[in-house]
């Protein structure tokens, strides 16, 4: 009995001792869909690593990404991993807020990530971020209303051919609009649209001795185009919708035609939540003619280790899992190929049953491959980022903008009114912060 | 004649105070039937009828451990509320029954903490923590929220013992009372509808405080502000599920307040008819 009771207790001892041993790692991430499947299936990390627990951390992107920004920022070291866009990689790798990933292991194949994401997520040719998911931007529009009128969609289409269209389809009285844009102000909503649909007028943000561009044609074109077509084909108050609005107007049927990231595809194309599933077609991004450039949005959600992480080994370890390709084949064995978090990996879109599954596999490959974000506009730029620009003040200074082109879409405010304000607010900014001398 | 007009001006008033208390009420009302709804109803338009799922609270359930975050939220929300009592009473009563000339500065002091912008205090507050190992934990939330709410709960109490008779005290003194005796047992069973409802007000600002309950927590010490946070996704409008979330946020602060209206009315009443 005695001897019983010791073991029982050298036991209890040992496992204490082993849960002691076990390192825990926060993981701070955002709530959409693909994050949340990965909480779903860590289970097969931990079996793998049972050195390592997880526990999660999950906001709102706008929330998270001030929390984030807060503790890397102070050193706080409250994540061991953090999920962040690749608008703040090369940013905070810059001031060596984030570790180098020079440990994922040797069967990563670190090669096999797709070259325009890897740029983003590396500086000096070091990688310090690893894509969970990426996405460009894409036109999602509907082919039976598109047949109705007797239109198209040409292979790369133009903005004059996207306004004529939309206003073809425009059926107010069937309560449908011609097309579905961004209006809510946002750096990361309106202003990714815009920005990129300048860069595809041929416009950029900056000059190459950073002075604002708010007062060149280019941007006249874009905010007139934009507000004129959101006028005459856009949905009622469309200066409040952002990407989930125009999601859910789209899989009601709504929207002829809606331009956005080319993750929605997989939304609006899955039965289950979309009524129009079975009439989506996908085309890239448009440009004016005789400019050569499609907007060069690209987006990717990363995985990273703050340099203040005492658990920088085993962070890398799970970044490794979940980024690999070994975890692609885990999403796709559970929950199927259309499933499997898109636009990071080249092998996935040579992958057979990848593209079976998800019909929308080619034209996001061949968005993400048109996107060069070392060149966003045709004229030469001192940034890189397409649909933003990869300065700190972008956040500040693209909401403040945002606001104003918002302001143009609900009818308070003229598109030279708004563009005079623009400039004036960027030029001040600019020079503040020291990149005008 | 005057019996007829003074029943039809009681109606009206009681119809009146219905409707301002369902027009009030209407956003919680709204959101705990939504939360019934499937997704697509949630978003159709505004309807009264759900379908009477009950999907939404399985599916929360299943994204996110409930019963941690809300031990964190009472841990907090009564941990701040009894140190803030601790600390204000004294602090009222001094003020209420033997006050100087800068008492109601110090008043006005008080609540001036109050009238700056959280967020600019957040980064010296952010490195405080860190420094003192505060971060993520609730004894640090409960502090924070203890000092946000204070100057509240000593103007409140300071309103309540205001009216209460001076002269009691000076007759417990004159019976021989101890200071504390003075408190304990003269000046807190006259004030403990105030009391009550001072604490009752400060459980339910601290519960519904996300500011810095968001903030200052990670995975540890997040109470259910951060439960219902994690919901809110950037990739479609899942306003059934938020609903939910938000419904099992408030539902034990709710009921609370509705087994306690009495010492709240009471209590925020108190000394209104002088």
């Amino acid at each position: 009995m005695k001897l019983r009771t010791y073991l029982v207790g050298a036991c209890s001892a040992l496992a204490l001792a082993g849960a002691a041993h076990a390192e825990t790692l926060t993981i701070a991430t955002v709530n959409n869909g693909d994050m949340i499947r990965m909480q779903k299936l860590t289970d097969d990390f931990t079996s793998k690593n049972p050195d390592i627990q997880l526990q999660w951390v999950t906001l709102e992107e706008n929330v998270l990404r001030e929390r984030v920004t807060t503790d890397i920022a102070t050193k706080g070291g409250q994540y061991d991993v953090m999920t962040i866009g690749n608008y703040e990689v090369p940013i905070w790798a810059k001031q060596g807020w984030l570790l180098e990933l020079d440990s994922l292991g040797d069967d990563y194949d670190v090669d096999d990530l797709l070259p325009a994401i890897r740029g983003g997520l590396s500086v000096e040719d070091k990688l310090y971020a690893a894509p969970f998911y990426g996405e460009s931007a894409m036109i999602m529009y509907r082919t039976d209303l598109f047949e109705k009128a007797g239109l198209t969609m040409p292979e790369s289409p133009t903005w004059e051919f996207i306004g004529e269209a939309a206003r073809k389809i425009t059926d107010r009285n069937a309560d449908i609009s011609g097309i579905c844009l961004r209006g809510k102000a946002g750096w990361g909503e309106n202003m990714a649209f815009l920005t990129a649909a300048a860069n595809s007028f041929g416009g950029s943000w900056f000059d190459e001795s950073w002075q604002p561009q708010f007062d060149q044609p280019e941007w006249k074109e874009t905010l007139q185009f934009y507000a004129d077509l959101m006028k005459d084909a856009g949905p009622s108050g469309a200066s409040s919708n952002g990407f989930n609005e125009n999601l859910t107007l789209f899989q009601q049927g709504k929207c002829g035609m809606w331009i956005d990231a080319t993750v929605a595809a997989s939304f609006v194309s899955n039965p289950t939540d979309s009524t129009v599933a079975d009439k989506v077609g996908y085309a890239i991004f448009p440009s004016k003619e005789g400019v050569d450039n499609h907007g060069n949005w690209l987006w990717s959600w990363n995985l990273a280790v703050p340099a203040g992480s005492q658990k920088a080994e085993a962070a890398q370890k799970f970044i490794a899992w979940a980024t690999s390709k070994g975890y692609t084949e885990l999403v796709a064995e559970k929950e199927g190929w259309a499933n499997v978090p898109p636009g990071t990996r080249t092998s996935l879109y040579s992958n057979e049953e990848y593209k079976k599954a998800a019909p929308f596999a080619e034209p996001t490959l061949a968005a993400m491959d048109a996107a060069d974000i070392t060149k966003p506009s045709v004229k030469p730029v001192p940034y890189t980022g397409g649909q933003f620009v990869a300065i700190p003040e972008f956040q500040g200074l693209g909401t403040t903008v945002g606001q104003l082109f918002s302001a143009v879409v609900a009818g308070q405010s003229s598109v030279d009114d708004a563009l005079a304000q623009a400039q004036q607010i960027s030029v001040r900014e600019m020079t503040r912060a020291g990149y005008i001398k | 004649m005057a019996r007829a007009v003074s029943t039809r001006r009681k109606t009206i008033a009681t119809v009146a105070a219905w409707l301002v208390a369902l027009v009030i009420f209407f956003p919680i009302l709204y959101t705990v039937i939504t939360s019934f709804k499937t997704e697509p109803e949630a978003i159709a338009g505004i309807s009264l009828i759900p379908s009477g799922t009950f999907e939404n609270y399985v599916e929360v359930q299943s994204q996110r451990d409930y019963f941690k975050p809300f031990m964190n939220s009472v841990a907090i929300a009564v941990g701040s509320t009894l140190i803030a009592l601790l600390i204000a009473v004294p602090a009222a009563w001094s003020m209420a029954f033997s006050p100087t000339r800068r008492t109601k500065d110090i008043l006005m002091w008080m609540l001036s903490t109050k009238m700056m912008p959280a967020v600019g205090v957040l980064v010296p507050m952010y490195l405080i923590f860190r420094d003192t190992g505060l971060l993520d934990t609730r004894l640090g939330l409960t502090m924070v929220l203890t000092l946000v709410n204070l100057p509240i709960v000593v103007w409140m109490l300071y309103t309540y013992f205001r009216e209460i008779p001076g002269e009691i005290l000076e007759a417990a003194r004159m019976d021989g009372a101890s200071l504390w005796n003075e408190i304990v047992h003269v000046l807190t069973p006259m004030a403990i509808p105030g009391i009550a409802s001072t604490m009752l007000l400060n459980i339910i600002l601290a519960w519904n405080e996300s500011f810095w309950t968001i903030r200052l927590t990670a995975a540890n010490a997040a109470p259910l502000t951060a439960f219902i946070a994690s919901f809110s996704s950037p990739q479609g409008l899942f306003w059934a599920k938020l609903s939910a979330a938000s419904t099992l946020a408030i539902a034990p602060i709710l009921i609370m307040g509705w087994f306690s209206q009495r010492q709240l009315v009471r209590g925020l009443t108190f000394g209104a008819v002088k």
